[in-house]
């Protein structure tokens, strides 16, 4: 991670930290969602931004999430934080299967697949499939969430336990996408065929990257589940999901910090027209297309953020497993 | 005794055309074998059955005694076999240096949860993985490049970084396809320079390759397909003169040999 990145997110945790005494409920409240649409955002990267396969059905992944958290809740009275890994660990699984058959479809029909899934999940929460989800109405009655015996009732404690959560989150994402496992899904996205060749098993890391966005997505799922005590199908809408494929594409594929901006502007930014009333939806699309034409790589474009000189490490390259370099030309 | 790879009547065909039919031939231990044939003639389909990239037909292929034919790509590399492409396909929008890391993936082990968490043999291994990917610049003659962007390299540049990825797998046979296209005649000593010394390190070579003179200097043996068959086999003196070849292949471009 270089200095100014660094630097950046210094800066940007201490502006949360300190958000409270500036800001009024409302406002904290706003944050507090994007922080969740940051989550989600930084799910859906590892899946469309770094190993580049088009997902737009990952509100799918996040109602699963969701569900999970909020059915372990209510009926079986699992601590709402308790059920985080457990409803993380069942979006996976749905992922993996539900990517299975249709993970070597590339591009746009992938996109298809995935709307086609996302509605799938939604209808199916409608009409209370196995009487567990509660119909149009969903679930409510959901805990709040309890961190060391202290309840998290108030926006401004769930501003710090959701970007408490966000900052984890970038730090192993930073992580990841700076050894094997990220590699391997950043040649996927670059070139499959060549990725295959140079012995990267691409079928298996397309599954894994859509079980491990699955898995964060379900996670934010969970919190948003214990913020809002509410879960309903309408909150997972196929809307949602093109807002996430937004916010990865304007921040900037595959980057993290671009990610991170890009959800953050997209939550915000209406609340900010919010005196255009009707208008700020036409204002907002108008931004998003001048966006795309004056700047395509994002906001915060990836090149240049992840392999430096401080990376290469290590002293000066001694060919250890090969012979002295010889003179050549024969 | 029985050699690292044996092609034993291969066949692929595509609907009605045979692109492949009935090819047979050995790769020696230790050996740089070329495969030549005008264009069209099924070189590259014939590479593509070896590393998996196309099913085959008919026929078995044999690496280390063990069949190989039909397995997927992945597991090839895995095996021993890494390739160049025709084509180069590196990942253009990333640096030298990852693209040689692509190649050190399957020796490499740290999966997801230790990628996320980094434990100390990750580190140590990540960190291995890099010194071993530079050296392989190093050995390519890229040692200075690692931090640029593939695409910003020159032509055999990248030609020479393909082969660098190739080698970080630690392969016991590298498939060169065409690793002369494109490269002026300097660049063509240095590459049989860099194939004599990739010898030396007791990879096996078996390569595709237009440039007669590069044939003729870096190879032991020459297998020759025309339309898909196999017409020759042999020394490079033996194949320069077999009356088949000349009138298949060489006869049409006078001098070039």
């Amino acid at each position: 991670m270089s200095k100014r990145l660094l630097a950046g997110y210094a800066l940007g945790a201490v502006a949360l930290a300190l958000a409270p005494r500036f800001l009024d409920a409302y406002q904290v409240d706003v944050l507090n969602s994007a922080g969740l649409y940051v989550l989600l955002a930084l799910s859906l990267n590892l899946i469309l931004g770094d190993a580049g396969l088009f997902n737009m059905g990952h509100a799918a992944f996040y109602a699963v999430g969701a569900y999970t958290a909020a059915i372990l809740n209510t009926r079986f009275e699992v601590p709402i934080l308790w059920a985080l890994p457990a409803s993380g660990a069942v979006a996976a699984l749905f992922a993996v299967l539900v990517a299975r058959p249709v993970i070597h479809l590339r591009g746009d029909y992938l996109l298809v697949v995935t709307i086609g899934l996302g509605e799938i999940v939604r209808i199916a929460l409608v009409n209370d499939v196995g009487g567990y989800t509660g119909g149009s109405n969903g679930i409510f009655g959901i805990a709040r969430p309890e961190l060391f015996g202290a309840k998290i009732r108030k926006p401004q404690e769930f501003l710090f336990l959701i970007w408490g959560f966000v900052a984890l989150t970038v730090f192993l994402f930073h992580r990841l996408e700076r050894s094997r496992f990220g590699r391997a899904l950043t040649y996927l996205r670059e070139d499959p065929v060549a990725a295959e060749g140079s012995g990267i098993d691409t079928a298996r890391y397309r599954l894994l990257a859509f079980g491990l966005g699955a898995a964060w997505a379900g996670m934010a799922g969970t919190l948003y589940a214990s913020k809002m005590t509410i879960i309903s199908p309408e909150s997972f809408s196929f809307w949602e999901s093109v807002q996430l494929f937004l916010m990865v594409i304007l921040g900037g594929s595959g980057s993290i910090p671009g990610v991170i901006i890009g959800a953050t502007i997209v939550v915000v930014m209406p609340e900010i027209f919010r005196d255009l009333a009707s208008a700020r939806m036409l204002f907002f699309g108008l931004v998003m297309m001048v966006m795309m034409i004056i700047r395509p790589q994002g906001l915060l474009p990836v090149r240049g953020l992840r392999f430096r000189k401080a990376h290469l490490a290590a002293p000066p390259p001694a060919p250890a497993a090969s012979p002295a370099q010889a003179e050549v030309s024969p | 005794m029985s050699a690292l790879l044996e092609l034993r009547h291969v066949t692929r065909t595509f609907g009605g055309l045979t692109a492949v039919g009935d090819v047979s031939f050995d790769v020696e231990q230790g050996s740089v074998v070329g495969l030549i044939g005008p264009n069209g003639a099924g070189k590259t389909t014939t590479f593509n059955l070896i590393t998996g990239n196309y099913k085959v037909s008919r026929g078995t292929i044999a690496f280390e005694g063990r069949p190989i034919a039909n397995r997927r790509t992945n597991r090839i590399v895995r095996l021993g076999i890494a390739r160049t492409f025709q084509n180069i396909r590196l990942f253009q929008q990333l640096t030298a240096v990852e693209n040689v890391l692509a190649g050190r993936h399957c020796r490499t082990g740290a999966g997801l949860v230790a990628s996320l968490l980094w434990p100390p043999w990750q580190v140590r291994e990540e960190r291995a993985a890099v010194a071993r990917a530079r050296a392989e610049l190093e050995f390519v003659g890229l040692g200075g490049r690692a931090l640029d962007l593939a695409k910003n390299l020159a032509y055999g540049d990248q030609r020479r970084l393909e082969i660098a990825r190739a080698l970080a797998a630690d392969p016991k046979l590298l498939v060169l396809d065409e690793p002369a296209g494109g490269m002026n005649e300097h660049e063509t000593d240095e590459l049989v320079g860099l194939i004599g010394r990739i010898r030396a390190r007791g990879v096996t070579v078996l390569l595709i390759e237009h440039d007669m003179s590069l044939v003729m200097r870096a190879c032991e043996k020459i297998v020759v397909l025309v339309y898909g068959e196999k017409v020759a086999e042999g020394p490079p003196e033996a194949i320069q003169r077999d009356p088949r070849v000349i009138e298949a292949y060489l006869g049409t471009e006078e001098g070039v040999a």
